[in-house]
């Protein structure tokens, strides 16, 4: 007996934007969480006594605009405390570089030259951005021939590429595969610029500035809104919350707490989920929105699938290479004068992040990571009890399965106060408690595979149709009934609620 | 007088074009600098009695096609396949490699019987991949931004080549081409020897890691060769790598081509847009019809033309075309056979490659030596002794040893090498191999040492880089040198390129010259009377 129409293993961003799409449809949804709350990656959370920082993803960067118009999401409460971040590009002797405006529009710190040139950089690859955009909207097109409509998508946007102009349209593909550090020295002199772009190229990814298919990344991560980030009112849980609000009020159940052991298999077909207290429930439709590898070689088993796609399940790459520090501080850290409600990225140039990515390789701990820096207090109350401080890092690059681990989080959280004090000199003397979190305690916590926050590489080989195989790329599985919605597939994570949302357009064309 | 055809350096590539457009009837001048004519595909006596490949130093990739239109065997050329190889480990023992798919199968299930089933399904996957793009090496790539007509019908052959290929091949092809080695081989193998073994090819001239996204395209392109119909086989020419290019010099004067070697070329003579010769170093004029540069592309439109001539767009990315060098060279001449402790005497190996890179992460750490701007301080080497198959390259019971290196930066740490750089790179190098030969170090004769600057100085190429630029998709088909540029034309009327700088790239594998004359004479075919030049092709 069925206890729904779809169940949704993993309350997310993604889990969330699917499940209030399809409730939206007229379905009736389950959504399962195995953690206590529901939101994923994104989370705020109290370290300490007082202080409360966003658990994950610190900003918002590419919130599709479906999810939060379909949702409403800013009448179930979602709000800004900053729009538009401003970013700083940290220099030790205090002579920061200031890029205001979505990526960079204003950077009057640069030498005449770089200007123009960085003007002439900033819009080409806007530019490109903006052409591949609409990818991010669709499930990803099928290569085959006979492949219909698929076809025409790609032709259409081939078209667009074109559109360009014939020039650009070169460009286009002379760079598409290129990597952000050639580009970057071509074009540009200034190393404080060239540093915080070849850092926001591979954050969050597992390759440096000078491995090759780096640049696209970049061009991923300024398809949303054009490179404007933001900072939500509360810190991302935020977002969580209102996702979770809009959901219910669409009429999703929700669940927290419900760790889901095993997909249902009935015949050939998906037919539902057994929990891990060993509660089953039962849906014709199962809709993964955690990682796939999980999903296929845990939940599901090699024998409910072909022997070739469950093994190559296993070759899903999902290293991780960020690390979360958390920071309570007693007082107002000073970044050599640099605006504390800015966003702040100490990556001096293309070579340090370049050597941070050198040691990962070696699953050991870089001597000099990069980081990006939010003081979430100074965005707004209730973040850190009055005149303290709390600090949010995205540090890079962390190994994500260092020999010992223990010894290895010791290190890196070393390795990162020592770049902090060295950028804000007297930091150390602030600290009233520290958390680090490595790519093995994110996977922990957030049942990221390898700390993987895209629950499997955004690199070029497994990205939209690819991505996370392709026989799975369009949201389907070849285990009918059962369906994928995760940051795991097309277009990857980042709290975009895309993956979700696509994946609910296409069940929903699918089976209508 | 004027020739129909002015080529600057006589490099494998040029005496291939030279070759073509003499034997299409066209009056041919090739000038080089040196006074020996083969570019980096030299045998060079450089120290008395001893033959050095001391540039290329096996050959593989060299198109079959042309040897047989260029009569190369018939003007001496014999091709020797060799039998394989070694890695050493640093724990004593050794990974063999056969050229017999077989023996090599069972050597790998020594090492790991899981390789071993692994290896059937490799090499049947890396063979579907090279017969993919090995069509794609003699074609002229099409312009995606053009809507003439043979460029529309180019790109329609290479979407029907793609989409002739089932859903699941395209999409293996997508991910192969845009992978690192290390993640394409973790797929397969478990054993970290099989690995480092199979990933050499993906590095050999590259600045990239095997880690780096794109490198396993590099391995492709080294596996696209053929020796007697053997895909991936290697061999050495027998006399040395000069053998080749003697053989194309003669092919090409047989067909009534000049060579003038021994003077550099002073700058290239354009007058109205349009290229009418060669100036030399002294001022000896050469004029012709057409000018061809088998010089690699900055060193032809930076050094060699006056940038006025140049729209401003064209000169930028010639100036950010990647030539970046990452390799270097130990050519030594040696008193007796050396003698590795882990190999057997006489064992079969030695008549192949050897390797001391046991694992990629090894290899990869010398990677990181060069983007640092330092020579690798635990470098891969490619170590052949060309004399256990070819003994006429020195006298009777010594031996030629060359050995290829990876990673030389074209400069260190931002400086011009000196020449105290390039003794510890050598002297790095040779501590190396003592360590797996003890008693090496006691057979040198002589011995050379090449980093990029060597190259650069000696052989022209830009930076040392032995491709003529990075082997990148960014650098590749209708982006290489630069994209519009692509199909051997400049933007100078009459002035031609057909060096390793454009598709499909280095390596002697000739591909670029016969391209490069390929579409001369099918633009010279209109009003001349060249209509049989195309049957030659």
């Amino acid at each position: 007996m069925p206890s729904c129409d779809a169940i949704i293993i993993g309350g997310g961003t993604n889990g969330l934007a699917c499940a209030a799409r399809l409730a939206a449809s007229g379905r009736r949804v389950t959504v399962l969480e195995a953690a206590p709350a529901m939101g994923g990656g994104a989370s705020t959370v109290e370290f300490a006594p007082g202080y409360r920082v966003s658990g994950l993803a610190h900003l918002v960067l590419n919130l599709d605009p479906r999810v939060v118009q379909g949702m409403d999401l800013a009448r179930h409460g979602l709000g800004y405390a900053t729009t538009n971040l401003a970013t700083t590009a940290l220099s030790a002797t205090g002579d920061h570089l200031r890029l205001d405006g979505p990526f960079g529009a204003h950077a009057p710190g640069l030498s005449e030259a770089d200007r123009a040139a960085w003007a002439a950089l900033r819009s080409r690859l806007l530019a490109f951005a903006r052409v591949l955009a609409p990818f991010n909207a669709m499930a990803p097109p099928r290569i085959a021939r006979r492949a219909g409509n698929d076809t025409l998508r790609l032709a259409k946007l081939g078209l667009g590429v074109r559109a360009l102009g014939k020039e650009e349209f070169r460009e286009f593909l002379r760079m598409i595969l290129i990597n952000v550090a050639d580009v970057l020295e071509d074009d540009l002199t200034d190393d404080r610029l060239r540093g915080a772009l070849a850092f926001d190229a591979t954050l969050g990814a597992w390759l440096g500035p000078r491995s090759p298919n780096s640049l696209i990344l970049l061009l991923n991560r300024l398809a949303g809104a054009q490179g404007a980030l933001a900072v939500p009112q509360g810190g991302m849980g935020a977002v969580a919350g209102a996702m979770t609000r809009a959901a219910t009020a669409a009429g999703v159940a929700l669940r927290c707490g419900a760790k889901v052991a095993r997909v249902l298999v009935t015949g050939d077909a998906a037919s539902g989920v057994m929990l891990d207290t060993g509660e089953e429930l039962h849906a014709p439709l199962v809709i993964s929105a955690i990682n796939p590898r999980v999903t296929f070689q845990r939940l599901v088993g090699p024998q409910h699938l072909d022997a070739g796609f469950f093994t190559r399940t296993g070759h899903i790459r999902s290293r991780g290479g960020a690390a979360k520090l958390h920071l309570a501080l007693k007082g107002l850290p000073d970044f050599r004068g640099a605006d504390p409600t800015t966003r702040l990225v100490i990556a001096p140039s293309v070579g340090v992040v370049e050597n941070a990515f050198n040691a990962v390789k070696y699953a050991e701990v870089p001597d000099a990571p990069v980081m990006e820096v939010i003081l979430p207090s100074a965005h707004g109350t209730g973040m850190a009890p009055d005149g303290c401080h709390s600090l949010s890092a995205i540090v890079q690059f962390a190994p994500h399965a260092p020999e010992n681990p223990d010894a290895a989080r010791a290190q890196m959280l070393e390795a990162a106060l020592r770049q902090l004090e060295a950028h804000a000199p007297g930091l150390r003397g602030l600290i009233l408690h520290a958390e680090l979190l490595m790519p093995y305690d994110i996977a922990a916590k957030f049942g990221m595979e390898g700390g993987n926050w895209h629950h499997g590489e955004l690199a070029v080989e497994q990205m939209l149709f690819l991505r996370p195989l392709p026989e799975a790329a369009q949201y389907a599985t070849p285990l009918p009934g059962l369906w994928l919605a995760g940051a795991g597939s097309h277009p990857g994570g980042g709290i975009s609620g895309a993956a979700g949302w696509n994946a609910a357009d296409r069940i929903i064309k699918v089976l209508k | 007088m004027i020739y129909d055809a002015v080529i600057i350096g006589a490099g494998h590539n040029g005496l291939v074009t030279g070759a073509y457009l003499a034997r299409a009837g066209m009056k041919v001048c090739i000038v080089e600098k040196n006074d020996w004519i083969g570019g980096a595909a030299v045998s060079r006596e450089l120290y008395p009695g001893f033959t050095y490949s001391n540039c290329s130093y096996v050959s593989s990739l060299f198109r079959p096609e042309i040897m047989r239109d260029l009569e190369l065997p018939k003007h001496g050329l014999q091709i020797l396949p060799y039998e394989g190889g070694a890695v050493l480990t640093r724990d004593g023992g050794y990974l063999a490699m056969f050229r017999d798919h077989d023996a090599n199968r069972r050597e790998f299930a020594r090492h790991s019987p899981r390789d071993a089933e692994a290896y059937d399904r490799y090499s049947r996957d890396i063979l579907r991949h090279c017969r993919f793009i090995r069509p794609l090496l003699m074609r002229t790539p099409p312009d995606p931004s053009s809507f003439r007509p043979r460029d529309l019908s180019e790109l329609a052959f290479l979407g029907r080549q793609m989409f002739d290929l089932s859903e699941t091949r395209i999409y293996e092809m997508i991910r192969f081409w845009t992978m690192s080695i290390s993640d394409y081989l973790d797929e397969y193998f478990e054993n970290p020897v099989i690995k480092a073994y199979l990933a050499v090819s993906a590095i050999i001239g590259t600045a990239l890691g095997p880690m780096s996204p794109g490198s396993a395209y590099v391995l492709l392109h080294h596996y696209m060769g053929d020796v007697d119909g053997n895909v991936g086989a290697w061999g050495f020419a027998r006399g040395g790598m000069g053998s080749i290019s003697r053989a194309l010099g003669a092919s090409f004067a047989a067909a009534g081509g000049e060579i003038r070697a021994g003077k550099g070329v002073e700058r290239i003579l354009v007058a109205g847009g349009q290229a009418k010769g060669v100036v030399l170093e002294g001022g000896d004029e050469v004029l012709g019809h057409r000018v061809i540069s088998n010089m690699d592309v900055k060193r032809t439109f930076l050094k060699h033309v006056d940038e006025a001539q140049l729209p401003a767009g064209f000169v930028k990315k010639v100036r950010n075309f990647k030539t970046r060098g990452s390799s270097g060279k130990l050519n030594i001449a040696l008193d007796a056979a050396p003698r590795f402790t882990a190999l057997p005497d006489g064992a079969p190996m030695y008549r192949g490659d050897l390797h001391f890179t046991d694992s990629i992460e090894r290899m990869e750490r010398a990677y990181d030596d060069w983007k640092s701007g330092r020579f690798s301080r635990d470098p891969f080497q490619d170590v052949m002794i060309p004399t256990m198959i070819d003994p006429t390259m020195t006298p009777p019971g010594k031996h030629f040893m060359s050995c290829f290196v990876q990673y030389a930066p074209p400069r260190i740490a931002g400086a011009e090498w000196t020449d105290a750089d390039r003794d510890a790179f050598g002297q790095t190098c040779i501590n190396q191999i003592e360590t797996y030969a003890p008693g090496f170090k006691d057979l040198i004769l002589h011995m050379e040492v090449r980093t990029p600057r060597e190259l650069e100085a000696e052989v022209g190429l830009t930076e040392g880089n032995i491709f003529q630029g990075e082997l990148t998709f960014d650098q590749l088909l209708f982006n290489r040198p630069v994209p519009g540029y692509a199909q051997y034309r400049s933007p100078i009327k009459d002035l031609w390129m057909c060096g390793s700088s454009t598709h499909p790239g280095g390596g002697v594998m000739g591909a670029p010259g016969r391209n490069a004359a390929a579409e001369v004479l099918r633009e010279a075919r209109l009003g001349s009377d060249m209509s049989d030049a195309y049957a030659v092709l």
